[in-house]
């Protein structure tokens, strides 16, 4: 992740953006698992490469995948099917979906 | 059940995957905030 990108999540986090800090949560969209995964770490634990101002840095943010079934459930179908629907007929949504919710469990959330 | 109403969203998007905007409109049509939103570029 970009650490442009890492340092307003950090603020974020942190109470130091925007206000809200307990009930963020993070939303990714790579299409790739493997990419999706490196960035769901970097918000939970850290970032892996640590290159960004999350290196070392627990922010234990809550992350969801855009393309897993607990998104697509709370999403209006009409709205969801025209952004993202696409990207349902290449991506195994519900691998992505266990892998995404193992991560918030070991985050605890 | 309708868990994302009143979350406050951070969204990382990606150029050659789904991108911010879309994801957006999911969200905010779902009842989140989007406080910030990328769409990353790797090359």
């Amino acid at each position: 992740m970009e650490p442009d990108n890492q340092k307003k999540i950090k603020e974020i986090a942190e109470g130091n953006g925007n206000g809200a800090s307990s009930n963020v949560i993070v939303v990714l969209g790579a299409s790739d698992l493997e990419g999706a995964l490196i960035s769901a770490e970097t918000v939970t634990s850290g970032d892996p490469s640590y290159t960004g101002p999350l290196a070392g840095v627990s922010l234990g943010l809550p992350v969801y995948h855009i393309l897993e079934p607990e998104m697509k459930e709370v999403i209006p179908a009409d709205i969801y099917e025209e952004e993202v629907g696409i990207w349902l007929l290449s991506v195994d949504t519900e691998s992505l979906g266990k892998e995404f919710k193992t991560i918030r469990e070991k985050a605890n959330n | 059940m309708r868990w994302l109403e009143g979350k406050t969203a951070i969204i990382i998007g990606e150029r050659d995957g789904v991108q911010a905007p879309s994801i957006a409109k999911c969200l905010e049509a779902a009842g989140a905030k989007v406080l910030f939103a990328i769409t990353e570029c790797f090359v």
